[in-house]
C-alpha cells in the first residue's frame, strides 16, 4: 500500500505559495474543507484564485480568508450571503467569474479525468457563452467548456485511510469528489482517519489514487446556515 | 388572485406518478407540500440527494444533510446522494423529468432571465442555467407583475438570460399560460381573475381562444 498520510495540517499544506489556483470542496457551508481554509489564513498567503460553488459567509468558510483580502478571484456558482464578498465585488478589489454549477463540476471532473475540454448546452445564448466556441449537435447548441487547472485541491471526507480512499456523507459529497486528482496536489482532509482495511472497497466514493496527501482534521464546526425544522404534531 | 402558496398549490397538479422533480428556491419549494399523496414521487436537490423528505424535528438537524437552499432537510426511504458532477448528469443527461422553477421575466419566446439585474449585486445563477438548457418540460412560477406593477411576461426579455427558448408552462398569480410559437397562449384564469386582467396585466403577446375556464385549485 503506499501511504498518503501526513502529520497535520501543516504538513499537509507544505507548498502552498502566492497566487496559486486552489480548488476548494463544498456547498455553502457543507462539506468545506475547514482545516485547510484555517491554515490558508494562517500562512497569510495572497493574490489567490480560488475555484469553489460558494464563497463562505463573512466570518466562516472562504470568508476568513476575503477578509484577510488573501483571494484575488473568485470562481463560483453563487456568492450570496457574504457581505465582505459584496463590498469587495463592487469596489473591484475582487476579481469574480460565475459559471454554471453543473459547468463549474464538470469543469473539475474534466480535468480530473483528462478531458481538456467538453461540450455543454448550458449558458448557451447567454453571456456566460461570450468569446466561447459553440457547435450544433442534432439540432441544439452546446458551447464548449475547457478543464480547471489547479495547484491545490482541498476536499474534506467523511472516513478515509491512509491509501487515500475516501468515503463521504450525506450531502457534504457534493464538488469534493470532482476536484479529487483535478489538481496537482490533492489534499484530504477527514473526520475519522480509519486504519487500512477498515473501509469496505465496494463502498469508496473516491479511490486513494485521486489523492496525494491526507490528514485526521480536526475541531470540525461543521456550521448550518439554514437552519430549518418542523415541529411535533 | 392567487398567493404564493395558491401558485405553488396550482403547479402541483401538473406533477404526475412517476416523476424525478427538481424545485427551485421560492414558491416552487412549496409545490411539495401540495402533490398529490396517492402519487410517486422523488424531489432531486442539485447539491446531491434524490428523495429529499421534509424538514427535521427539532433537535434532529445534520449539517450534512441540506438541501440547494442551505436548509437543513431530511431524506425518505430509497433516497441516495451523489456528488455534483453526477446530480448535473441527472439534469443534463434529461433524467428529472419536471423543472420548476421562480423568474424575474419570460419572454413569449421561451426565454427566461432569473439570475442577474444589471448595476445590483450579482450573486450568480447557481444550477439554474445547467436546469433551464437542459429540462425538457420546465414550469415557471411566478407573480405576473414585479413589484413596480410592470409584466414579467414580456415580447423580449430586458434583463441578461438565463437561458433561451425553453419555458413551456407559466404559472402566475393570475393565469396559466403555455409558451407556442405565436405567443402565450392563456390556459387559465386564476379564481376572480378576469381575462381583460390578465391582457392588462401581460406586456407580450397574449392569445386568447374561446372561452378561458377559471383553475380549479
Amino acid at each position: 500500500m503506499i501511504s498518503k498520510t501526513v502529520a497535520n495540517v501543516e504538513e499537509a499544506l507544505n507548498g502552498v505559495s502566492d497566487n496559486m489556483t486552489m480548488m476548494l470542496g463544498g456547498f455553502g457551508l457543507c462539506g468545506i474543507p475547514e482545516n485547510a481554509i484555517s491554515e490558508l489564513v494562517k500562512l497569510n498567503i495572497k493574490g489567490l484564485t480560488c475555484i469553489s460553488n460558494n464563497a463562505g459567509v463573512d466570518d466562516f468558510g472562504l470568508g476568513l480568508l476575503l477578509q484577510k483580502r488573501q483571494i484575488n478571484k473568485m470562481v463560483s456558482s453563487y456568492v450570496g450571503e457574504n457581505d465582505e464578498f459584496e463590498r469587495q465585488m463592487l469596489s473591484g478589489e475582487l476579481d469574480v467569474e460565475l459559471i454554471p454549477q453543473g459547468t463549474l463540476a464538470e469543469r473539475c471532473r474534466a480535468a480530473q479525468s483528462g478531458f481538456p475540454a467538453f461540450f455543454t448546452p448550458a449558458g448557451y445564448g447567454t453571456e456566460v457563452a461570450e468569446g466561447k466556441e459553440t457547435r450544433e449537435f442534432d439540432g441544439k447548441m452546446y458551447v464548449l467548456e475547457e478543464a480547471f487547472k489547479a495547484d491545490f485541491a482541498f476536499v474534506k471526507a467523511w472516513k478515509g485511510d491512509a491509501a487515500g480512499n475516501l468515503v463521504f456523507k450525506g450531502t457534504s459529497r457534493n464538488f469534493n469528489p470532482c476536484m479529487c486528482g483535478a489538481a496537482k496536489i490533492t489534499v484530504a482532509e477527514v473526520e475519522e482517519l480509519v486504519p487500512v482495511g477498515e473501509l469496505d472497497p465496494n463502498q469508496i466514493h473516491i479511490p486513494g489514487i485521486f489523492v496525494q496527501r491526507i490528514f485526521q482534521g480536526e475541531d470540525y464546526e461543521k456550521r448550518i446556515e439554514q437552519r430549518t425544522v418542523r415541529t411535533r404534531e | 388572485m392567487l398567493d404564493k402558496n395558491g401558485i405553488a398549490k396550482r403547479i402541483a397538479q401538473e406533477v404526475q406518478d412517476g416523476y424525478y422533480v427538481n424545485l427551485g428556491i421560492g414558491i416552487p419549494t412549496l409545490v411539495a407540500n401540495y402533490v398529490r399523496e396517492d402519487i410517486e414521487v422523488e424531489f432531486q436537490s442539485e447539491n446531491g440527494v434524490l428523495g429529499m423528505g421534509p424538514f427535521p424535528f427539532e433537535g434532529e438537524e445534520d449539517a450534512d444533510i441540506i438541501n440547494a437552499g442551505k436548509q437543513t432537510i431530511t431524506t425518505l426511504p430509497g433516497a441516495s446522494f451523489f456528488d455534483s458532477a453526477m446530480s448535473f448528469s441527472m439534469i443534463r443527461g434529461k433524467h428529472v423529468d419536471l423543472t420548476i422553477l421562480g423568474a424575474m421575466e419570460v419572454a413569449e419566446n421561451g426565454d427566461i432571465a432569473n439570475w442577474k439585474i444589471p448595476g445590483r449585486m450579482v450573486k450568480g445563477m447557481g444550477g439554474a442555467m445547467d436546469l433551464v438548457a437542459s429540462a425538457e418540460n420546465i414550469i415557471v412560477a411566478m407573480m405576473h407583475t414585479n413589484k413596480r406593477g410592470e409584466s414579467k411576461l414580456l415580447s423580449k426579455c430586458s434583463l441578461p438570460l438565463t437561458g433561451v427558448g425553453c419555458v413551456k408552462k407559466v404559472v402566475t398569480n393570475l393565469a396559466v399560460l403555455e409558451v407556442t410559437e405565436n405567443g402565450f397562449k392563456l390556459l387559465e384564469r386564476a379564481p376572480g381573475v378576469s381575462v381583460e386582467e390578465i391582457k392588462n396585466a401581460t406586456e407580450g403577446t397574449l392569445i386568447v381562444e374561446g372561452d378561458i375556464k377559471e383553475m380549479v385549485i
